[in-house]
């Protein structure tokens, strides 16, 4: 056999269910700081006892969330468990001015954006496809067409260039994207091409991967042969893959990749490995598919417990401070459980709205006529819906 | 000849537009394959780059997909990007971007994130080109709500449409005939008032029957009025021009007082725009109706090698059969 160029395992080491010795780590699963040459940095106590706050309170979203949906309140729900840490440490890695490009799970990451967690679950419920607006938060819609989010988010990067604000040095108008997607979306074309724009204009963007491990039942070893972030080397800019489970690690590498961006450095891949704790969705059933075994593996390495730990051992929070987050917790699931059940539905006649900036006489007609059937039924009260 | 009057070509004029638009809103950027240096594989943007600067004249990648996709990141940061598929035929890497994001993304915002955009497409056959260089998919796009689809036929339309559809905020599909890029010349007076983009436009008048055409086949409509008129048949042609939303105000007005209609486009015939077009002309003008509404398209078959293409395409005598089927019904 003639060489093809170095054997694949002795390029980018073997794989590694652990995540390999590439994996930039500050908190290990039992809690204990460890330090990175890169990537280190030092945590104040309040901005840890935060990082805790938000990544319980968004597993509280989340466990709220999928109750409703076993009580029939939401029609699925995408579950996070397990991608906490992931999300706040990229989330709160973000200046007010970045722009977040997310999937359909990316609940974490909208908590620490300002999204308020009733407007997610409207859409699960099937009042809306969204009701936020991406501009009061800088928090695009949720992109359920896999992947496809990757390529407006290096669109949108590409407009921050032409607005002159990449590379000025001015904390406050420098911005980066970051676009979220999963192991799965790797597969798709619009991410591949994704990158090669981003590559290509040098675009201040970072591709922030949650490999869980898995994409619905096709484990990881289905969509790549390669470590996820060895990718970005293939496409010209740099890959780090991060413990997704460490909040703290998760934070400094997106920091510092949304730091190249602005300066005009381009683009980065973080591959943040994880594992998806819970099913694909609420209509998933991963014991189908995959081993118990694997996941209690996990539950060792869960992303709040080490937080937790570290607090705890070294003095870092207040004997209340544990009971406070729960109550807030608590409060939190109230309002969202009622706040579901009070979401008001559309009105038939809101379909209409909104198709188009300026409506089409066509289309206005359509409403019309629909409006006028309805009116034939007894006891109609047809309203809603003037665009 | 009044001075502000200029002989162009549909190239030209779509040239033309495209560079008074960038003018007038910083906001316009174009992107595609080859638009910037080469100023595309047909010439439309010509010189742009040259004169608005690689930022504003985006050579992209070869990736369809990508061009649409980025070019949704890129209205949503406030942009109006102009984007090139560079043939009919290679739009459809892009079908997912176009369909699930490009036309859906005002919808699903509740009108908080428009969509801008315009993807230009030259369409339609005719000139001896290989695979998929010679397609017809308006209906494709037409059929999708969220989407506005327009067809300009000559040069003076294609100077005013392409300005139009940039200044909408609505996504446009704007298709060009390619076939007529550099086919015909017209006067061009820029300093007239436009029709509005979403209009129908009565060409010629007559009494015996109405021909329906848009892009390339406008000019094979109105050849085929004058064949007819030698016979004494005196045919009205309109050019449709907005495909989605389609403009019938005029064509039933027309059809009322001909009595019959024939629908024509390159595009196959099951499932056309004909179709859509004579449902709707059967609703509203059934009682005026002399005849069923013909239409004369291409075979639905895939687009045949270039060699036996005029068969495919309808042309004159296939419209005048046409006409002739419907006038002896």
């Amino acid at each position: 056999m003639p060489p093809f160029g170095p054997d694949l395992v002795e390029a980018f080491g073997p794989s590694q269910a652990d995540g390999g010795p590439e994996l930039i780590q500050l908190l290990t699963p039992e809690g204990e700081r460890v330090h990175h040459s890169d990537f280190d940095q030092d945590f104040s106590a309040e901005q840890l006892r935060g990082f805790y706050r938000d990544m319980v309170l968004t597993r509280r979203i989340d466990t709220e969330a999928t109750a409703l949906q076993r009580h029939g309140e939401l029609g699925i729900w995408a579950q996070l468990l397990g991608q906490e840490a992931a999300q706040i440490g990229a989330g709160r890695a973000l200046r007010p001015q970045d722009y977040v490009f997310p999937t359909y799970r990316e609940h974490g990451v909208a908590w620490c954006r300002g999204v308020d967690p009733l407007s997610l679950l409207g859409l699960f419920r099937g009042v809306d496809h969204g009701a936020w607006n991406p501009r009061d938060n800088n928090f695009g819609l949720y992109t359920i067409v896999i992947g496809a989010q990757a390529l407006h988010a290096t669109g949108y990067a590409m407009g921050i260039q032409r607005d002159g604000a990449v590379g000025t040095g001015d904390p406050d108008r420098d911005a980066a994207v970051i676009a979220h997607f999963g192991d799965g979306a790797s597969s798709q074309g619009d991410v591949n091409e994704a990158f090669i724009f981003a590559a290509s204009y040098n675009a201040p963007v970072v591709f922030f991967c949650q490999n869980n491990q898995w994409a619905i039942s096709e484990p990881i070893e289905r969509q790549t042969r390669i470590p996820l972030y060895q990718r970005a080397l293939g496409f010209g800019f740099p890959g780090v893959r991060v413990d997704g489970n460490d909040v703290l690690a998760t934070y400094a590498v997106t920091q510092a990749a949304l730091e190249r961006a602005r300066e005009g450095s381009g683009p980065t891949l973080v591959e943040a490995y994880t594992y998806r704790m819970g099913a694909h969705t609420t209509t998933d059933d991963p014991t189908r598919y995959r081993l118990s075994d694997d996941v209690e593996h996990w539950k060792l390495k869960d992303p709040i417990a080490r937080v937790q730990v570290y607090l705890t051992r070294n003095g870092l929070a207040e004997d209340d401070f544990f009971g406070t987050i729960q109550a807030e917790a608590d409060d939190l699931g109230h309002r969202l459980r009622e706040g579901c059940k009070a979401l008001p539905d559309p009105k038939p006649l809101d379909m209409f709205n909104h198709v188009y900036a300026e409506e089409t006489e066509e289309l206005r007609q359509q409403r019309e006529g629909y409006a006028a059937y309805l009116e034939t039924f007894e006891g109609s009260t047809v309203s809603g819906g003037n665009s | 000849m009044s001075p502000a009057t200029q002989r162009i070509t549909l190239a030209k004029g779509l040239n033309m537009g495209l560079r008074k638009a960038m003018e007038d809103d910083p906001k316009v950027l174009i992107m595609g394959e080859d638009v910037g240096k080469l100023g595309g594989v047909f010439r439309i943007t010509d010189s742009l780059q040259k004169d608005f600067g690689e930022d504003r004249v985006i050579d992209s990648p070869l990736a369809e997909s990508g061009i649409v996709g980025t070019a949704v990141g890129m209205a949503l940061r406030g942009y109006r990007p102009v984007v090139e598929i560079q043939f009919d035929g290679f739009v459809y890497p892009a079908y997912d971007q176009i369909v699930c994001q490009v036309a859906k993304m005002h919808y699903r915002s509740k009108g908080n994130s428009p969509m801008p955009m315009v993807i230009r497409i030259p369409f339609g056959g005719g000139i001896g080109a290989v695979e998929h260089h010679s397609e017809s998919p308006e209906a494709q796009f037409a059929h999708t709500p969220g989407l506005k689809v327009v067809a300009c036929s000559n040069p003076v339309d294609g100077y005013w449409m392409i300005q139009q559809a940039i200044a909408s905020d609505d996504p446009v599909i704007f298709l060009e005939p390619k076939r007529q890029y550099h086919a015909d010349k017209a006067d061009l007076d820029d300093t007239a008032t436009p029709e509005p983009l979403f209009t129908s436009r009565v060409l010629r008048r007559g009494n015996d029957a109405t021909v329906l055409a848009y892009g390339p086949m406008v000019k094979t409509a109105m050849k085929a009025a004058e064949a007819a008129s030698t016979e004494g048949r005196s045919l009205e042609v309109i050019d449709l021009r907005t495909l989605s939303p389609l403009d019938m105000g005029p064509v039933f007005e027309s059809v009322r007082r001909t009595g019959r209609a024939i629908v024509t486009h390159e595009a196959h015939v099951n499932l056309g725009m004909g179709s859509e077009v004579a449902a709707r002309i059967q609703e509203e003008c059934f009682y005026s109706l002399e005849s069923p509404v013909l239409r004369v398209g291409g075979f639905d078959t895939p687009y045949p090698a270039s060699r036996i293409e005029e068969d495919f395409l309808p042309d004159l005598d296939r419209l005048l059969d046409a006409v002739d089927r419907s006038l002896d019904f």
